[in-house]
């Protein structure tokens, strides 16, 4: 075997010394000294992920086609590694409170491991392949989800976490298996070249399968019913985990895999499949959305209708499309972590989580109430906050494809924003408009919250505003996708 | 970099200062003093530039520069995407922002007292104005776009925080109705930006690149020009989509009423003109019955309502209807003179509104009350609000001397000279707005100041402080000057029509 092909592979395995040296402190470093984990975590991380946005990416596949990298590839993995930062300095108080630290270094060791399994999905090209990272990704989630053992919610989370994750894989491997009957590989550029020919009924099948398989994975309607009680049960951290990282990486390995496997050949038939799943995921979404008083249900079913906008990246099928669906995770990325690091400082200091709890919070708490703010008006696409931008590029990515029917699909997209706009500038007016006799009170928040506060509100304001981030991606897209 | 060399970009460069400066500032103790002095000094910087930018036009144009366009500068943003930070102003964009600049100082001291919260209201305050004066200076679409959100959004907490009476349900059904405006108009800039070339050469967002390529397919125009032109029209409270403004108006803080009425919906009539027909003359000449139809019925049905009403906030908004309906109505008509009128009627209403805006805060912050029937016989109480109110009552309903004479006068006229049956039947329809105006605003001043006085408790109130008769002085001096030297204003505007004129009669 050569070895140098892991050399192609410098962030998994950047990625895996992070965990050995995690494993390594949480088992070999003295009682004491084990309530520094959180913070020995986050650093390491903090340095890796600095570390891998320097790596030089060589274009290039690994393991006989199996594994590819290339720009695409690599700057997703930033991105979720950037997302992954955030969520360890937000998990940092949580992990050593009373009943958690116990378990403290299982939590690390699992989210990495998740991760780890993402990267795979990202770059596999192989479904074999795919499908282990897909499984890694899913699997430790479950056992994330039901961290809080006191909670019933966190069982129950973690309980339809776990049966949805089985069954759409179970969904997703029959599509799978179907595909391999009428092209004899796995290999993603194989079956695109035998598929090329005829169209198949079993193969039209195979595609809604896969399609409802990574459906589920990115709670897609009508595959998204586990989501709500699972981010309301789950613990936050694990709940921003998922609603952000989880999801930016199903996304692009879905895109990678119906453009380059089904691309040419079917798109007619999976772009109309995609195509009412996003009128679908949009707006069932946000409707649900508006009725919600849980700060946590009321997130899951807004990232429902944002996954739905990100798929609007996918329909496109060109580079503006791609660019802009990497960008468009990128954003979602910092503003969704504002949402939740906000709604894990408040939950951990008062318990609270709905949104009449928090009337009246500008008065006690205006940074906690101005950082809330920027995300809901990022989330809802207001400028000059980066979310804007990402709408919008979503959009010109989508009409690029010309027809009228992406018009279509363009203007219920952007009737949804102002219903979407509608709910955030709920949780915007308790904050600053609706009075309350009991507000959470003023408090301090750690250190580490801060940060990573501080964090995802630069990236709010500047990551639209200053244009080499999309400018970069869309150099990248174009370079790794020559045929879009 | 060259774009600091253009004045222009100081427009947007001030607010943001100031807002920086305001963000130093505390609400506690004496901190008021510093957030007044800072939003003091960035109006005033803001008003100096505004008339330096007048003087440099008229020079330019004395020496004879004869482009659409002046003081262009582009610095490119979004390269993948062709959008540009591009800046530039005709006639049209220059008055617009002297009367931005003018507002923006007249709000300021119209706010003076404000609580609670002033360095929040300021801040906020400050970048709605820094979104109206980007909106202006654009002549990229994307750009003006997001400008014009940023001057949207501030407008719900505006309202929300600081307003009045069933501020939650207004401050929510405006910032919905103007968001829904913008999606039409989102889509319809993406429209136009993947039509904006001939087939080969590279997509622009830049308006007059599109306007000279004039690439966008006929079939096309006929679904983008609706979609800009409502999408603007909801902020020219184009009927049926005029229903957030009575409500918002009504609900929200005196200087945001100002700014509203007399910039934001502005914003709107420019926007149509600027965007929808200049971009589209095929459509516009096509569908220019439909929305013709719709805006001369904003204009009498505005009229009517105002006669109903008892609140003075609410008669000022319905008479916002059926004037900034006359900036749309006149801008259809397609004929220099008309739209001429158009942005003279603009730059008078806004003055005028906002006067009256000013001065309505000014009274209801004295007697609690906006309902006509609990008031009466003001003027003895307080003649200089009085005073103020009796002038821009005249120049709401076309006193010659006034601005609204002038404005109006230059509409009808234009409007008549078409040909066209259908145009002057709808132009005389247009005309009896005057006087219904005259009805409610002669209502209303008899009613108010010359009346008995109702309420004994009133007689008690003093009259305007030194900063009330700033605020409110400055624009009775503005309103009075568009009335006795017109020729100055249409000297300014005159030249930008001659390019869309041009090529609406191309089309």
């Amino acid at each position: 075997m050569d070895y140098s092909q892991f050399l192609m592979m410098p962030q998994e395995m950047g990625l895996l010394a992070v965990f050995l040296l995690v494993f390594l402190y949480d088992t070999f470093m003295p009682e004491r000294s084990q309530r520094g984990l959180p913070l020995f975590t986050a650093i390491i991380f903090g340095i890796y992920t600095v570390l891998s946005l320097f790596v030089c990416c060589t274009a290039g596949t690994a393991f006989g086609g199996m594994f590819e990298t290339n720009g695409a590839t690599w700057a997703i993995k930033a991105i979720l590694a950037a997302g992954t930062f955030i969520v360890l300095l937000q998990a940092a108080k949580w992990t050593n409170s009373e009943f958690v630290s116990v378990r403290r270094g299982e939590f690390y060791e699992l989210l990495l491991l998740t991760l780890f399994g993402m990267y795979l999905m990202v770059s596999a090209r192989h479904f074999l392949l795919f499908v282990i990272g897909l499984e890694t990704a899913s699997l430790p989630i479950a056992a994330l989800a039901a961290f809080e053992k006191r909670y019933y919610e966190s069982h129950e989370a973690a309980a339809k976490y776990i049966f949805t994750a089985v069954f759409s894989s179970a969904i997703f491997l029959m599509g799978i298996s179907f595909v391999y009957g009428l092209s004899g590989s796995l290999y993603f550029n194989d079956i695109a070249m035998a598929v090329a020919g005829e169209p198949s009924a079993l193969l039209i099948v195979a595609i809604a399968f896969v399609i409802a398989g990574v459906g589920f994975k990115l709670s897609l309607v009508p595959f998204h019913l586990w989501t709500a009680d699972v981010y309301q049960g789950a613990p936050t951290a694990v709940t921003a985990y998922l609603s952000v990282v989880s999801k930016g990486a199903a996304a692009f390995s879905f895109l990678i895999v119906l453009v380059q496997v089904f691309g040419a050949a079917y798109s007619d038939v999976w772009e109309w499949m995609l195509y009412a799943l996003i009128v679908l995921t949009i707006t069932i979404g946000n409707l649900f959305a508006m009725r919600q008083r849980n700060l946590k249900r009321f997130l899951a079913f807004s990232s429902i209708s944002q996954a739905g906008y990100i798929m609007l990246g996918v329909i496109a099928v060109n580079a503006v499309g791609m660019a802009s669906l990497m960008y468009y995770v990128l954003v979602y990325v910092f503003s969704n972590l504002a949402a939740f690091g906000v709604i894990a400082a408040i939950e951990r200091v008062s318990g609270k989580t709905t949104i009449d709890d928090y009337n009246g919070l500008f008065k006690t708490n205006p940074w906690l109430a101005f950082t809330m703010m920027l995300a809901m008006f990022s989330l809802g696409g207001i400028p000059p906050f980066a979310g804007f931008f990402s709408k919008f590029f979503i959009f010109v990515g989508a009409c690029q494809q010309g027809s009228v029917a992406i018009y279509v699909l363009v203007f219920i997209a952007l009737l949804n924003t102002i219903i979407s706009l509608y709910y955030y500038l709920l949780v915007v007016k308790a904050m600053f408009i609706s009075q309350d006799d009991c507000v959470v009170p003023a408090f301090k928040s750690v250190c580490t919250e801060r940060v990573a506060l501080v964090l995802c509100t630069l990236g709010i304001v500047f990551l639209g505003i200053v244009s080499c981030f999309y400018t970069r991606l869309s150099d990248i897209s174009v370079t790794s996708f020559p045929g879009l | 970099m060259m774009i600091f060399n253009n004045i222009l970009i100081y427009f947007v460069i001030i607010p943001l200062l100031t807002l920086a400066g305001l963000a130093f500032c505390t609400n506690a103790g004496r901190g008021i003093r510093a957030i007044r002095a800072v939003a003091v000094t960035g109006a005033t910087a803001l008003v100096a530039l505004a008339a330096y930018l007048v003087y440099v036009f008229l020079q330019t144009r004395a020496a004879g520069v004869a482009d659409e366009m002046i003081l262009r500068s582009d610095v490119m943003w979004y390269a993948p995407l062709n959008i540009k930070l591009a800046l530039g102003v005709d006639g049209v964009s220059v008055v617009m922002i002297v009367l931005s600049a003018i507002i923006v100082f007249a709000g300021v001291f119209a706010s003076w007292k404000m609580s609670p919260l002033p360095k929040q209201f300021f801040l906020w305050f400050f970048l709605l104005s820094t979104g109206v004066f980007g909106f202006f200076i654009s002549i990229d679409l994307f750009t003006m776009f997001m400008f014009y959100e940023v001057a949207l959004i501030p407008m719900y907490l505006l309202i929300g925080v600081w307003g009045s009476g069933n501020k939650n349900y207004s401050a929510m059904k405006l910032t919905l109705m103007l968001m829904g405006g913008s999606a039409l108009l989102m889509l319809g800039i993406i429209g136009i930006y993947f039509h904006s070339a001939p087939e080969g050469s590279p997509l622009t967002m830049n308006i007059l690149e599109i306007a000279h390529a004039d690439a966008i397919p006929h079939e096309w125009q006929m679904y983008l020009f609706p979609l800009t032109f409502v999408g603007f029209g909801v902020l020219g409270a184009m009927f049926p989509f005029h229903t957030w403004s009575p409500d918002g108006h009504a609900s929200a803080p005196t200087a945001v009423s100002m700014l509203h009425a007399g910039v934001l919906m502005k914003l709107g009539g420019y926007g149509c003109f600027r965007i929808a027909i200049f971009l589209m003359p095929f459509a516009a000449n096509q569908l220019a019955w439909v929305f013709l139809t719709l805006t001369g019925i904003s204009v009498v049905y505005g009229a009517f309502s105002a006669c109903v009403q008892t609140d003075l906030k609410y008669i000022n908004a319905y008479s916002s209807v059926s004037h900034c309906g006359m900036v749309l109505f006149a801008i259809l008509m397609f004929n220099t003179t008309a739209m001429t009128g158009a942005v003279l009627q603009m730059l008078s209403h806004g003055l005028m509104t906002a006067l009256f805006f000013a001065l309505i805060g000014m009274i209801y912050g004295r007697t609690h009350t906006r309902d006509i029937q609990k008031m009466g016989g003001l003027m003895q109480i307080m003649p200089y609000l009085g005073v103020g109110y009796v002038i821009a009552g005249m120049a709401s309903l076309g006193l010659p001397g006034l601005s609204g004479f002038v404005a109006e006068m230059t509409i009808f006229v234009g409007s008549f000279m078409h040909e066209d049956l259908f145009r002057r039947v709808l132009t005389i329809v247009g005309t009896s707005s005057i006087v219904i105006t005259a009805v409610y605003i002669l209502r209303v001043v008899g009613k108010l100041l010359f009346g008995p006085v109702i309420d004994e408790h009133h007689r008690s109130l003093t009259d305007a402080t030194w900063e009330e008769k700033l605020s409110t002085g400055t624009l009775i001096v503005c309103v009075a000057a568009i009335g006795c030297f017109p020729n100055f204003f249409v000297n300014i505007i005159s030249s930008s029509f001659e390019p869309v004129v041009q090529a609406l009669m191309n089309n």
